[in-house]
């Protein structure tokens, strides 16, 4: 198991959406980077990520990795928000067969999975439908 | 640069090989290929190998195979980069020949993947996709490539049939090849009723868990000339990277990886796709076939699933792809895989595929892909 510093570290991303815009090309890009990857500026500033966006491929995941066994079966999305920033995460909140392409999504704030019986609880984004 | 040839191979018959240890299979694979060479010393070795530590607990498998194979002091190196290990460990070791530093080379891969239970397994391969921005939302490797797979069809009109009938070319083929894991024959029908595994694959378009190495020696190719072997010749290498997160590329359905690795191999080699007799490619899921052959430029960008279902890349088809029965038949122990390509198509340029001979086989490829296209790997040889 790894230490809470792993979690930790990622939190202002995962809880606050904390992105980052590059101040030359104007870039919106998440995760948080050291360096734009289009234009590879390091003069960057945080910016939170839009919370609206659209489904642009899904799946359904049916069998699981073990942390998320007991959600299965459950859909996951990449998503391409309002700002361009396209990312990866779990659509909840409806039917599997409402799932389309071109659906309008929001980004939530959800519990995502446990670390193990004494572990910490995961939290981060989930899409619903919007 | 010295001209690089491939003068042995050898390959074991795959599958769950309860009784056999990471060395054991190891050792077993490289000494045919020492055989098959007529040679007993090497001057350096490479071996590829995706995830030793978390497959059987060990590091440092370099040195303990050197040692295992009888081969100590020489320099022995790991390369990784997921499931293309193995076609890195053959670039690099094709580099060292040709630059003149070594004359003979071991490059080879392996992996034990059954010593761990299907969660364990699942995760160790899922290490090759983002762990903090992809595993951490609850994707799993087959769900990466059914991301892929569902852009591709609404992009292009891929249909679910024309997956399937990747996976049926594949095992059609590898019922011919005595050393597949999987050597039987299954039907559309079969692989559209299979298991559900991440929506739209199901358990039929996946490449299974397998044990097993591969293992081929180069050296210069005067050198093969002397020694009276026909000469198979690595004309091209090519190695790109692309973005480890899918969500990341600017076109999902697109392996730019693939297409840069290709481009360098083509340029090298002074070939063009039109060239090639025949391929072996990283089918790990039907739609990474059917995506890979478009960037390989042997079908247009978006034909990939008409081209299969058209028999363009069956064994009697333009351009047979997957002769071996490929990752899905043939089995997928990441880090031999692309080894084992170099085997099938070295088998091939020799005329000693047997059944599944391609007739007149001259110039054949491979490409080896790490993760969801994150990495990629291509050679080009030719029997001279
Ligand atoms: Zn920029």
């Amino acid at each position: 198991m790894s230490t809470p510093s792993r979690y930790w570290r990622e939190i202002p991303q995962r809880y606050r959406l904390e992105a980052n815009k590059c101040n030359r090309c104007k870039l919106i890009f998440f995760p948080p980077r050291l360096l734009c990857p289009e234009c590879k500026n390091r003069d960057l500033e945080k910016t939170k990520l839009a919370e609206k966006g659209e489904v642009i491929t899904y799946t359904i995941i049916r069998v699981p990795p073990a942390q998320f066994s007991d959600q299965a079966p459950y859909a996951v999305g990449i998503i391409e928000l309002k700002d361009g920033v396209n990312l990866t995460g779990q659509i909840v909140d409806c039917a599997f067969d409402d799932i389309k392409i071109g659906m309008k999504v929001k980004l939530e704030f959800r519990k995502l999975f446990e670390q193990g019986h004494a572990g910490i609880l995961c939290y981060g984004y989930k899409f619903v439908p919007d | 640069m010295r001209d690089v040839a491939v003068i042995g191979i050898g390959m074991t018959k795959w599958g769950e090989l309860w009784k056999k240890s990471l060395r054991d299979i190891y050792v077993e694979t490289a000494l045919l290929a020492l055989e098959d060479a007529g040679i007993d010393r090497i001057d350096s070795m490479y071996i590829g190998s995706m995830s030793s530590g978390l497959f059987v607990g060990q590091e440092h498998i370099a040195s303990l195979l050197a040692d295992y194979l009888g081969q100590l002091p020489v320099p022995a190196t790991r390369v990784e980069t997921a499931c293309a290990s193995g076609g890195l460990a053959l670039r690099l070791g094709f580099m060292e020949v040709a630059s003149g530093m070594s004359d003979v080379v071991l490059a080879s891969g392996v992996e034990k993947m059954t010593d761990v239970g299907g969660d364990e397994a699942t995760y160790a391969l899922g290490t090759a996709a983002d762990q903090e921005y992809e595993g951490y939302q609850g994707i799993t490797f087959p769900g990466l490539y059914a991301l892929i797979a569902r852009a591709h069809m609404q992009k292009y009109g891929t249909t679910r049939e024309q997956l399937a009938k990747v996976a049926v070319k594949n095992h059609h083929n590898g019922l011919k090849n005595p050393l597949a894991q999987y050597q039987f024959e299954i039907t559309v029908e079969a692989v559209l009723n299979s298991v559900k595994v991440a929506d739209p694959l199901n358990i039929l378009d996946c490449s299974p868990i397998t044990d097993g190495a591969a293992a081929a020696i180069i050296c210069p190719a005067d050198m093969a000339r002397k020694m009276g072997k026909p000469l198979i010749k690595v004309i091209g290498t090519g190695h790109a990277t692309d973005t480890i997160q899918i969500s990341q590329r600017k076109d999902m359905t697109w392996l730019e990886a693939t297409y840069q690795a290709a481009k360098q191999a083509y340029a090298m080699a002074d070939k063009k796709p039109e060239d090639i007799d025949l391929i072996e490619v990283h089918d790990c899921f039907t739609i990474a076939e059917i995506c890979v052959t478009e960037a390989l430029g042997i079908v247009e960008k978006g034909k990939g699933g008409e081209a299969v279902e058209a028999g363009l890349t069956a064994m009697e088809g333009k351009i047979p792809v997957n002769t071996s029965g490929g990752l899905k038949s043939k089995g997928h122990p990441v880090g031999a895989t692309g080894i084992a390509q170099v085997v099938e198509v070295t088998k091939q340029l020799r005329g000693e595929a047997g059944e599944r001979q391609v007739k007149d086989a001259r110039v054949g490829m491979t490409q080896n892909m790490g993760g969801s296209g994150g990495s990629s790997v291509v050679h080009i040889l030719e029997r001279e």
